[in-house]
């Protein structure tokens, strides 16, 4: 169970970004309910007031709405979904191009091997 | 809320606990860690009153804890101290008829969850399925304050599970908190909101596991065996 988690980063956060993926990918849709915290809490083998703290962080990032005595669900407005979709590129990108940097090579480098790479990975396919 | 000042625990000329002051916030769940004889079992045996300080205070809702403290106190020991010719059930009619917070529909829920069959004999159960039954007989206590003494030592993987699931299903952090002891501190580590580390009747260190992670990057179990290879 415990193994499902990285270590290094607190779980609150691992979840939401299993949450914030599955809402990008669209498996999760707007409107959509979430499990309750305790639901969720039994499924990830986490203790409950960690997932009330990722659905409190979710909701405060206009991620998700908690409406009273109903449960928490995926926001409605698609804008917030887009802008979340558009920080998760941006946050892998960054990480990317600070690796490549820290290897030494030059955004030119790094745009030849993504072409390259996706060549290769068509080929694969074929 | 939980409160030990200045506590001091000595069996004989053996120091167990040695002049330690924390207090423990209502609705968390808290792991006791440490190395085999670092006083975690007197730890929680001081919460439930049986046994007493040697100096200093242990309070518990304001109130010094006496032998009456088994009202808002569910404890699981260690020890299996059943009677072996007692099915499940006469074992859950047992509880029920010592403790007016037991809820039998409750403690019935949870052994369906676990798996167990009420009309078994205790001697007929597995280890696990011993293991199981306390922590059933324990959860279905409606006490403000639940101890476990090692809730999963030497039960296999699977069982470990389960009782880790019925756990997080069934105990209500709005009004309960959990006081445990462990050694498999990987598997539980994602059920604690705080770890105390105790090493010769000491608190080494206390911590919030998640903060543990953000601020340190570490996990409970690393921070453990730094703080016993003296790293810290």
């Amino acid at each position: 169970m415990a193994g499902e988690f990285d270590t290094t980063k607190p779980i609150y956060m691992q979840i939401m970004e299993k949450i914030n993926k599955k809402i990008v990918r669209n498996e999760w849709k707007a409107g959509d309910k979430l499990p309750s915290v305790r639901e969720m809490a039994v499924q990830t083998g986490v203790n409950p007031n960690t997932i009330q703290r990722t659905y409190s962080e979710l909701e405060r990032m206009g991620i998700v709405e908690t409406r009273r005595g109903q449960g928490t669900f995926v926001t409605e407005n698609v804008e917030a979904i887009e802008r979340l979709r558009e920080q998760l590129k941006r946050d892998i990108v960054a990480d990317f191009i600070r690796n490549m940097t820290e290897l030494g090579f030059t955004m030119n480098d790094m745009i030849a091997s993504l072409k390259d790479f996706s060549k290769g990975e068509d080929g694969k396919k074929q | 809320m939980i409160e030990f000042e200045r506590v001091t625990k000595k069996y004989g000329n053996v120091i167990a606990l040695d002049d330690v002051s924390l207090s423990l916030e209502k609705g968390k769940i808290i792991g006791v860690l440490g190395a085999n004889g670092s006083g975690k079992s007197t730890f929680l045996k001081l919460i439930a009153g049986l046994v007493f300080p040697t100096k200093g205070k242990v309070l518990v809702d304001g109130m010094e804890v006496t032998k009456k403290i088994s009202g808002k106190v569910a404890y699981l020991s260690e020890l299996d101290a059943y009677y072996d010719s007692f099915t499940v059930q006469d074992m859950l009619e047992f509880y029920a008829s010592q403790f007016s917070d037991f809820h039998k529909e409750k403690a019935h829920d949870i052994l369906e969850f676990m798996e167990i069959q009420p009309d078994k004999k205790i001697r007929q159960l597995s280890k696990g399925g011993r293991g199981r039954a306390k922590i059933a007989f324990t959860l279905a206590r409606e006490a403000p304050i639940l101890l476990m003494d090692e809730p999963l030592s030497g039960l296999d993987p699977m069982v470990r599970e389960s009782i880790v699931k019925g756990l997080i299903s069934f105990v209500d952090l709005e009004r309960q908190t959990i006081v445990m002891t462990t050694h498999e501190i990987d598997e539980v580590e994602p059920l604690l909101d705080e770890a105390i580390f105790l090493r010769d009747g000491k608190v080494a260190e206390r911590v919030h596991v998640d903060e543990l992670r953000e601020t340190s990057r570490d996990s409970v179990v690393n921070r453990l065996k730094k703080i016993y290879k003296g790293e810290e």
